[in-house]
């Protein structure tokens, strides 16, 4: 173990976090237009009302530790998915705004304009998300200078599209067990429906992408393959996903998203081993990655770096502790919601 | 298209909206730790009121600067990829630091302020807002030092060369505290506290001339003419101070901003004037001679290096510099004169029967929106032709894989949303201020004579 394995396990755990947390936003809002009154819709962004916010910090700070410790990687990844990545920042602008703007006037059409803006910014950017970790996971064309040499029609191919939607279908399937958590009465039932169909999409997806994985983006189970110990990993992720439908069908809620949040980090753990040691992978050329050694900033970043997560991240977690239990259990409508 | 110039009018016109925003939050959150303090200490309901209204501006303020913000640290990687591969060693970390320290106590407390009030004891919810407060200064603190590296890189060494040379950290407390850091924050801070401050006397103001809210607005204004007088004063000082660093360790900008052209010689102060940068001269100004060197060195007869110091491809613009420090200055020095004369009238019990002066109030608002922001371009353009001092020019930082359309193409959407959501912004804000605080009668007239 040495710094920058270090680094990328906490790179890795903050982009984690996000994933987690700011996921079952994401999953809120793609399920968001399907609720059919404008109470429904409140509660719905209510319930993430308090917290998606520094959900989204997780994204932020991730950022920030890519760009302090892997910066070669984070040039090179903002720079080369730049259109990509200008959609993203578009679908968080938009989500964001919705949220603060929409219940701010009565007006039927301000109201839908909003929906559909927090919807569709909460599915692009979870879209989005999916097709940027099926690049990396696929590999992408980097010169020798590990500057991206392709176009917006390299980052968009079947396999891409397929973990595009699979992070949907997943963000789904988390929001809406969040939901049910949150709410009560019509809209909770209407919601614990819908997660019955949400688990059968994303179980369906999962499974595709997976398959896909193993026979088309071998190098992403190399690791793996070389220590068996580590298919503990793929091990708790089918068990954590198999066992949603399971506390679902027993009715219990809080069970069923931990499980969900069990899935959503092991998933993502399973993609840190499967791009381990890349940053980047190259593709077609694969001595051109970038690697955890060749994309990181000097060891002395790296251990200044170690001290701030060090002093920072309790303080991260302090938080973020506090403010769910201070908002735990259902939510209602007051004067100070959205 | 250029895509060099398209990346600079990008990161500029981003940034530049987005800076509307976080200075409003800081200095509101100030004024709001006053207001919610005086509510537990007096318990008076009036100051409840006032927390609870100026609390929801804050989130509106806060939620477009959180949405405008997550814009900009992305965009050194997307635009500029040379850059952050030269940089990321050394300015990564306090880019890290500020997510850490400053934004995930900023949004976590955020939402006790905004839906806590009953989730939480009164005492809670003051530590809430202080820590929203300190959450806020704090991310000023780490971005400004990450700036202020780029004016006056310290704490590093070069390391490789040509297109594989970068600056890695040799002492992470010499990099934080570079020459320029604390100078700029301090500056940074006391414009933020003005923008906050005089956002709240605007308000205020307009409801005094409107008769409505009487007692809300004048509460609210007294506590923010207090800050904006100690902030417009403190200015001073940290301008002063600043320039006296700018011209140690960035003389070109110096010389840039007074249009000094001569080698060495001792350099006038311009009141006002137009740069002509063919004839290397100062045209129809007003200058007082001999006073930027006594200002900067205490002796007026003191030489200033001139612009004619430096070869023509490592000179900023002139004109441009010239004119936005000297619109900040004398704006900085219009909102001292206000403050002031606010204050004259409070203490002789006349402030509210000066209509005029409210009404100058209500517009002030701009003030320090358009010094805050010309004064971003007096740092940012009098730094160039360079993106790291003297180390890395703007034309070799941008990204390799960026072409002009693409840049186009984000400038016409940024654009576009931007001037969607600055509408909106306004609509919204306008909304809260007719509709007024919550639990306060439309006025009691007898009130607006008491004063």
């Amino acid at each position: 173990m040495d710094l920058n394995m270090i680094w990328f396990g906490l790179v890795g755990i903050l982009f984690t976090g996000y994933a987690v947390l700011d996921g079952f936003d994401l999953g809120i809002g793609a399920l968001h237009l399907f609720t059919d009154t404008d109470e429904e819709r409140r509660l719905m962004i209510n319930s993430i009302g308090p917290v998606w916010d520094g959900n989204e910090v997780w994204l932020v700070t991730g950022g920030g530790a890519l760009f302090a410790a892997f910066p070669e990687a984070y040039a090179t990844v903002f720079s080369g998915f730049y259109i990509a990545f200008m959609l993203f920042l578009l679908a968080l602008i938009f989500r964001a705004v919705a949220i603060e703007f929409r219940s701010k006037q009565p007006m039927q059409w301000w109201r839908t304009m909003w929906d559909v803006g927090f919807a569709l910014g909460s599915v692009l950017a979870a879209f989005l998300l999916g097709v940027a970790m099926g690049n990396i996971a696929r590999g992408v064309p980097l010169d020798a200078n590990h500057v991206f040499s392709g176009n917006l029609f390299h980052l968009i191919k079947p396999y891409t599209v397929l973990t595009g939607i699979t992070t949907v279908a997943l963000f789904a399937m988390h929001g809406s067990i969040y939901g049910v958590l949150k709410t009560t009465g019509e809209l909770h039932d209407k919601l614990r429906r819908w997660v019955k169909n949400t688990i059968i999409f994303f179980i369906l997806m999962y499974v595709i992408t997976t398959m896909y994985t193993l026979l088309y983006v071998p190098h992403m189970a190399t690791l793996i393959e070389a220590h068996p110990v580590l298919f503990v990993v793929p091990l708790i992720t089918i068990l954590a996903i198999a066992n949603v439908p399971r506390e679902y069908y027993y009715n219990r809620d809080f069970q069923a998203f931990l499980s969900s949040c069990v899935a959503v980090i092991s998933l993502l753990a399973l993609f840190g081993l499967g791009i381990f040691p890349n940053m980047v992978y190259s593709m077609p050329n694969p001595e051109n990655s970038l690697t955890i050694y060749n994309a990181a900033s000097s060891p002395r970043t790296l251990r200044i770096m170690l001290t701030i997560a060090a002093i920072g991240m309790p303080l991260v977690i302090a938080y973020t502790t506090s403010i769910y239990y201070i908002f735990r259990g259902k939510v209602e409508l007051t004067e100070h919601s959205y | 298209m250029d895509v060099l110039f398209l990346s600079r009018l990008q990161f500029a016109l981003t940034v530049g909206f987005h800076y509307i925003f976080p200075t409003i939050s800081i200095g509101l959150g100030v004024i709001l730790v006053i207001m919610e303090g005086m509510y537990l200490k007096t318990n008076n309901e009036l100051y409840h009121n006032m927390t609870r209204f100026w609390v929801k501006i804050f989130g509106l303020t806060f939620a477009v600067g959180v949405a405008t913000g997550i814009v900009m640290e992305f965009e050194f990687g997307t635009n500029w990829a040379v850059y952050s591969r030269y940089v990321g060693d050394v300015f990564g970390s306090a880019l890290a630091a500020e997510g850490v320290f400053a934004f995930f106590l900023e949004s976590g407390f955020l939402a006790i302020l905004l839906f806590g009030w009953d989730k939480v004891s009164k005492t809670m919810h003051f530590v809430a807002t202080i820590l929203v407060a300190f959450g806020a200064h704090f991310s000023a603190v780490w971005i400004v030092v990450a700036n202020s590296w780029q004016q006056t890189p310290a704490g590093f060494h070069i390391v490789g060369s040509g297109m594989e040379a970068r600056a890695e950290i040799l002492d992470f407390w010499a990099m934080v505290f570079n020459p320029s850091s604390m100078d700029r924050l301090s500056h940074v801070l006391m414009g933020s506290w003005q923008a906050g401050a005089w956002f709240v006397i605007s308000v205020s103001a307009y409801y005094l001339l409107k008769k409505k809210y009487g007692d809300f607005a004048r509460h609210s204004i007294k506590i923010a003419l207090i800050v904006a007088v100690v902030a417009s004063v403190l200015q001073l000082v940290t301008g002063h101070s600043s320039a006296v660093g700018v011209s140690e360790h960035q003389p070109a900008k110096m010389a840039a901003i007074e249009g000094h052209y001569e080698e060495q010689a001792p350099a006038p102060m311009y009141l006002f004037g137009w740069v002509d940068d063919q004839q290397q001269e100062v045209r129809f100004g007003v200058k007082i001679p001999g006073m930027l060197s006594w200002l900067i060195t205490g002796d007026a007869t003191t030489p200033i290096t001139g612009l004619r110091s430096f070869e023509p491809p490592n000179r900023p613009p002139v004109n441009i510099v010239f004119q936005s420090y000297h619109l900040m200055v004398a704006i900085g020095l219009g909102l001292i004169l206000l403050s002031a004369l606010g204050i004259v009238y409070w203490s002789r019990g006349t402030l509210f029967r000066k209509r005029w002066l409210l009404w100058i109030f209500v517009f002030a608002v701009l003030g320090p929106q358009i010094a805050n922001q010309v004064g971003w371009i007096t740092a940012e353009v009098g730094r160039q032709p360079w993106i790291v001092y003297n180390l890395l020019r703007t034309s070799e930082g941008l990204s390799e894989a960026v072409t002009g359309n693409m840049v186009l193409g984000s400038i016409i959407m940024f654009g576009i949303i931007y001037m969607l959501l600055f509408v909106l912004f306004i609509y919204l804000l306008n909304e809260k201020i007719q509709k007024g605080p919550d639990g306060m009668g439309e006025d009691s007239l007898e009130a607006g004579h008491r004063a």
